[in-house]
């Protein structure tokens, strides 16, 4: 066992965790945060997607022991009570939703998208996604998905809620 | 159930309504079987097969028991119980010999998920390998090794399927229709081809998953990530003798099932598990790797097509002779087999058919239904077929299907006459085929293609799809107004992504005539407190179900108009409603509101009359029949939903390398109730369809052993793999008893994709393949003339006749 420090969705965590753990596992075992699934536990489909520090990864391939002391956003941050973010409001308005296995990871890995890329094209947001597997849609209605959100505004609405986060932690 | 109401007046069916499952999806909060941690709970891991085909000499599980953490280890010794769909032939864990690779051997429930895969680990069984059966046709010889000795013991449902001991044949539909030798005799032309499939994973995103607590008083309840909470549990309790009150499945959101998911799975297993752990709930979830061998996956298909043409076009004969690999089990493969031969001409009229079409035992993971049970498959050769037939014939393959297409009053292969409300299978040809300019390839396409060195080919298919099913098929929706006139309806269908629960949810706002925002289609199914449905498969969900809910919704405004007839002292025949309430139609200031009535009206003394309102809606399918099992004749569909597609692909003639520039699809859709729900069925079927025909596939080695059971051997599209254009349209000839004249299309965007793929290939460069997957190293060994390569234990049969215009009658050796 070791003690890891997160700060999962702007809370912060002290736990024991097991060394084998998976961060994956370890969200969705020890801290309840199921809305991140497990695809494939090999790094292949991306369906586990979360950011950690900044950047999307798969989680079933970092330990969480490794990870110790990373800020980590997951899809139970994203909406705040009724009031969906641009990305999920997008998603909901252009069908981009079918079973929602994926649904998570598409959206954190989209999310991490528009820190790079505040007005993705085609071909950028098809890259962007292209480590997330769906067999549901085929894909097309999240593309479109994506690129109204794009259109609505959803870069700035991220980069604005960084900069309050950023804030936040300046205050404390 | 056909409403006449005029597009224009529907106010919700028709319409671009949101999903009603998008918001807990995109929040994480929808919660599947995977999610949930019940008290005491254990978890299961299963030691499984590393051979074809094997005896079992011993299993030493002493140092799994011995193992800290562990609580139950069981094997198939210790298991009376079988199991089957319709051949009862699988034991729940191997019992003296296991039959295919990743066959479940003994199974493990400890307090955590590592300690029970350390137990497994530390099992030990001894096998004696024996020499396994692969290939299909080998099944078939005399001396061949019989996979089920005791077949002839089995139970099976004798109405539909024809076992035959002492063999591996786990049942032959057979098909006679008119004189075949005569239509062959007046024939100019015979074309004789034979084109093959390899198995293929369905790979929904969530693997199966299971949590069973088998509780004292043997009441036993299951969550599962099942599509078919009643069938699971009525195969359940056949399998163990329970009565069927005893057991409580529970499905809550499913991570997609594409048929994978239908029958019955890992459950029983994990049900003795928990019995042996004295009643503690258990949890299996299965890995990526079990998907693919654990599990079923799709049968591999060999298809030979013998077709007699007239001097003017006309198909006079067609003799269909199928191979369906079903792996060590019938399941569902011996129904597919069924489904397939009885569709198996395609929308074409055959005057003079038989069709042969065998389930065939073999040392391989077992197949079951997959998205278009059978049809994706089989359509792969027949549509190919088409287009050799064409080319052989020197007639263009697009005329030469409007020409044999089905029409009004032609017969299909069972004998059902094709009326102008069955669909309309030329509607759909013509539009695909405009959709994509078909016949012309312009400048700018050919400059464009030219640039990259490549070839610009064109193709359009048809495809036909009636929903599999018992012909007394049947289903409930019951229908419930809370106290503020919203109304909350419960079936157990399953939806899993398809959007049947929001078509649904439109179809009962339309008949209250209210907004969506007050109907619930509530998700989690329990067969405790859910009325019966079937099972959710067939693309029959939104056809019954719909209609179900359609009564419901009636039964609970014809409640509602009995008590309001009493409040407004009026004749129940002078009464209307809208959203607000029931009115006089003559006075429709007066008016008692919903929600007056919702829970019972009360008068303003006090006295009440009436109750809750609830509406039930109980549907079966109607007019159908079995089918005689020596000519197949009968009434076996629901509804035949006609589609087609239309593709444009560039190739280059030297590597073989392709891209897929357009695909339009078209289906008979009777009525479109969601066009964007709609559209995202038509999309992802027609690119899970794009997959299995460009790269997906199982590979064995010679002695079975799966050898790709992972996504970084076995791909899937991603992304970067979709068509550059793709275009949908829904066709609208209504279904006289569809839903709002409403058909299912859910697995029609898959068919036939591949034999598109194939036909436009080979327009561009005369690459002729028929065996799928087409990879582009395919393509290339078809454009140099070179053997296929034999990957999938399957040979090919590539290259066994030649066509060419000019040859007037040939027929392969």
């Amino acid at each position: 066992m070791k003690t890891v420090h997160f700060k999962i969705n702007g809370e912060a965590y002290e736990r024991d965790v097991a060394e084998y753990k998976t961060l994956l596992h370890f969200l969705r075992e020890d801290l309840g945060y199921t809305g991140t699934k497990e695809g494939c536990g090999a790094g292949e489909c991306g369906a586990c997607t979360v950011i950690m520090n900044g950047k999307a990864i798969n989680s079933c391939l970092v330990l969480a022991a490794e990870a110790d002391g990373a800020v980590i956003e997951t899809i139970e941050g994203e909406a705040s009570g009724n009031n969906l973010t641009e990305i999920q409001q997008a998603f909901d308005r252009n069908y981009a939703v079918q079973c929602g296995f994926c649904t998570a990871g598409m959206v954190m890995t989209v999310k991490d998208l528009f820190r790079r890329a505040p007005h993705p094209s085609r071909p950028q947001v098809v890259e962007g996604i292209e480590g997330n597997f769906c067999r549901c849609t085929g894909y097309e209605q999240i593309i479109e998905a994506v690129l109204d959100a794009a259109d609505h505004g959803a870069a700035a609405e991220i980069a604005a809620r960084d900069a309050g986060e950023t804030k936040e932690v300046s205050d404390a | 159930m056909l409403e006449t109401v005029p597009a224009s007046d529907l106010k919700s069916v028709g319409q671009k309504t949101r999903r009603i499952d998008s918001v807990e999806k995109l929040t994480g909060e929808a919660t599947y079987v995977g999610d949930m941690v019940l008290p005491g709970m254990l978890y299961a891991r299963v030691k499984t097969s590393p051979h074809a085909r094997a005896r079992i000499v011993s299993i030493d599980t002493s140092a799994a028991e011995a193992m800290a953490g562990v609580r139950a280890v069981i094997t198939g010794h210790d298991i009376g119980y079988k199991l089957g769909l319709y051949v009862v032939d699988k034991d729940i864990l191997a019992r003296s010999e296991v039959r295919h690779f990743g066959e479940g051997v003994a199974a493990v429930a400890a307090d955590t998920l590592e300690i029970a895969q350390k137990a497994v680990e530390a099992i030990n069984v001894e096998y004696e390998e024996l020499e396994p059966v692969l290939h299909p046709k080998d099944a078939l010889k005399d001396d061949a090794p019989l996979v089920h000795p005791d077949l002839g013991d089995y139970s099976y449902m004798e109405a539909a399927f024809t076992p035959k001991p002492g063999t591996n044949i786990a049942n032959h539909t057979k098909l006679r229709k008119g004189d075949l030798a005569k239509g062959f005799a007046e024939s100019e032309w015979i074309v004789e081809r034979e084109y093959t499939n390899p198995s293929v994973q369905h790979v929904p995103m969530e693997t199966h998953v299971a949590i069973v607590q088998w509780g004292k008083n043997d009441q036993v309840h299951i969550w599962s990530s099942a599509q078919s909470p009643y069938t699971l549990r009525n195969l359940f309790a056949v399998a163990f003798g329970l009565p069927h009150r005893n057991i409580r499945v529970e499905v809550p959101y499913v991570g997609g099932g594409f048929g994978g998911k239908a029958g019955i799975g890992i459950e029983p297993m994990v049900a003795l598990l928990s019995q042996a752990t004295n009643g503690r709930p258990v949890k299996l979830t299965a890995t990526r790797e079990e998907e693919f061998s654990l599990l079923p996956c799709r049968s591999q298909l060999t298809y030979q097509i013998r077709t007699g043409i007239s001097k003017e076009g006309k198909i006079l004969a067609q003799e269909m002779t199928m191979y369906w690999d079903s792996g060590a089990y019938a399941d569902y493969a011996v129904n597919v087999t069924r489904a397939s031969g009885y569709s198996a001409g395609g929308p074409y009229e055959i005057p003079n058919a038989t069709v042969d079409a065998y389930t065939i035992y073999t040392n391989k993971p077992f197949g079951t239904a997959y998205r278009g049970f059978g049809h994706v498959e089989f359509h792969w050769g027949l549509e190919r077929h088409m287009d050799l037939v064409a080319q052989a014939i020197g007639m263009d393959p697009f005329e030469f299907r409007l020409k044999n297409a089905l029409k009004p009053g032609a017969t299909t292969l069972t004998g059902e006459e094709i009326t102008e409300h069955t669909g309309n299978i030329t509607a759909c040809l013509e539009k695909a085929a405009e959709m994509i300019d078909y016949g012309t390839i312009s400048d700018a396409e050919k400059t464009k293609a030219a640039a990259q060195g490549k070839k610009i080919g064109k193709a359009v298919v048809g495809l036909h799809k009636a929903p599999a099913m018992p012909p007394f098929t049947a289903t409930t929706v019951i229908l419930k107004m809370n106290e503020d006139a919203t109304v909350t309806a419960n079936l157990t269908l399953t939806d899993y992504g398809q959007g049947t629960y929001t078509a649904v949810a439109q179809m009962i706002a339309e008949r209250l005539r209210m907004p969506m925002d007050r109907v619930k289609v509530a998700f989690e199914s329990d067969t405790d407190r859910d009325p019966y449905d079937w099972q959710t498969v067939a693309s029959k969900g939104l056809v019954l179900s719909g209609n179900a809910a359609i009564l419901a919704a009636d039964d609970l405004i014809s409640t509602a108009y009995g008590d309001a007839a009493q409040v407004l002292r009026a004749r129940i025949q002078d009464l209307d409603h809208d959203g607000d309430g029931i009115f006089l139609r003559h006075h429709p200031d007066r008016k008692v509101t919903w929600k007056q009535l919702a829970i019972g009206y009360s008068y303003p003394n006090g006295n009440g009359i009436g109750g809750p309102l609830v509406g039930v809606g109980r549907y079966i399918a109607q007019g159908l029949t079995h089918l005689n099992k020596e000519t197949g004749e009968g009434r076996p569909a629901l509804d035949w939903t006609y589609g087609a597609h239309g593709m444009i692909v560039a190739v280059d003639p030297e590597t073989g390398e392709y891209d897929v520039l357009k695909v339009a699809s078209v289906f008979d859709a009777g009525r479109v109730i969601n066009p964007e729900v709609f559209r995202g069925q038509a999309i992802g079927g027609m690119i899970q369809g794009l997959g299995t025909a460009s790269v997906e596939g199982y590979i064995y080695d010679e002695k079975g052993h799966l050898l790709n059971p992972s996504f970084t051997d076995n791909k899937i599209p991603t992304a970067k793999d979709i068509p550059m254009e793709i275009e949908i349209f829904g066709v609208e000839t209504p279904q006289v008893d569809g839903p709002y004249g409403a058909r299912g299309i859910g697995e029609h965007s898959m068919i036939s994709v591949a034999a598109a793929l194939g036909n436009a290939i080979q327009h561009a460069t005369g690459a002729e393949v028929t065996h799928m997957p087409l990879r582009q190293e395919d393509v290339w060994r078809a454009l140099n003339r070179k053997v296929a390569i034999d990957n999938w234990i399957t040979k090919s049969p590539l290259g066994s006749c030649k066509s060419a215009v000019e040859l007037q009658k040939y027929t392969c050796d």
